[in-house]
């Protein structure tokens, strides 16, 4: 309690930069899905920040639901991937930039 | 005993996000990437978020990685990549660039940036000294946000249906190679 908000959205704001960098540089499409993992954390924690900053639950509830949606999407992403990988068998974004299989 | 805390949480969350971003190998960046989970469930902690701190734990780290290391291990990329390896020319010192500007803007933001924006709460406060962090959510999640919470029982639905249906092996594909043992 007796730390400073700012200094959360700091935390966020650097592990959100690592995210967007390793999403922009990284070519294995599975390390990029993790990074975007690492971007809605650093969403989630400005959240609930301002949840306890503002003193409003409300943070917390969209933290609730972006963790809910984070799994739905790593469900359908990963089952892209597999399906994607199960035609060829290359690991990098770039030999799949055609959505026609 | 907070700045202690505050200070060995965002360090491990940081330096696993760097881990994610800088390891050659898939699996190092999956168990680097459950280091940055735990380290932002101690600071959903560290502020009074109990109950997304364990689903943090619980939904992230137990299940979530999990699967990520399922698919690597399953489709068998776990071999290191080549980092050296431009495909585009300056892609990379603009993404840097990019994310520099980024981070810039973000602290500047926090530093000068006006917080408050005046309206009140809609949802309810977020501490209360006698009902738990629990509590307040559970109440908030089930009368405010009920359909929302409905919307996201179809969401998992459809998900888990579109896995299936992903995962399923289409009888018009040629048939696999023999080796490929799925």
């Amino acid at each position: 309690m007796s730390i400073d908000a700012s200094w959360y959205l700091a935390v966020g704001g650097i592990i959100f930069t690592i995210g967007a960098i390793g999403v922009l540089v990284r070519r294995n499409v599975l390390v990029m899905f993790m990074c975007i993992e690492l971007m809605l954390n650093a969403v989630n924690l400005t959240f609930v920040t301002f949840a306890r900053e503002l003193d409003d639950i409300g943070g917390q509830v969209v933290v609730f639901f972006v963790l809910v949606v984070a799994a739905a999407e790593v469900v359908v992403g990963l089952g892209i991937i597999v399906s994607i990988f199960r035609r060829r068998a290359e690991a990098t974004a770039d030999d799949i930039s055609m959505l026609k299989g | 005993m907070d700045v202690v805390v505050f200070a060995v949480a965002s360090v491990v969350a940081v330096g696993g996000a760097l881990g994610v971003v800088l390891s050659r190998n898939p699996v190092h960046s999956a168990l680097m990437l459950v280091m940055t989970l735990f380290g932002v469930a101690v600071l959903f902690v560290e502020q009074e978020a109990h109950f997304l701190a364990a689903v943090q734990v619980i939904v992230y780290a137990g299940a979530i990685v999990v699967l990520f290391l399922f698919v690597i291990m399953l489709l068998g990329v776990d071999r290191s990549e080549d980092l050296g390896v431009e495909t585009l020319k300056a892609q990379r010192p603009l993404a840097g660039a990019l994310a520099l500007v980024a981070a810039l803007e973000m602290v500047l933001l926090v530093r000068y940036g006006g917080w408050v924006t005046g309206g009140a709460s809609v949802a309810g406060p977020a501490r209360d000294p006698v009902v738990p962090n629990v509590e307040l959510l559970a109440r908030s999640i089930f009368s405010r946000y009920l359909l929302a919470f409905e919307a996201t029982s179809g969401l998992l639905v459809i998900a888990v249906v579109g896995a299936v249906v992903l995962a399923r092996r289409p009888p018009s594909i040629a048939a696999p190679p023999p080796e490929e043992d799925q």
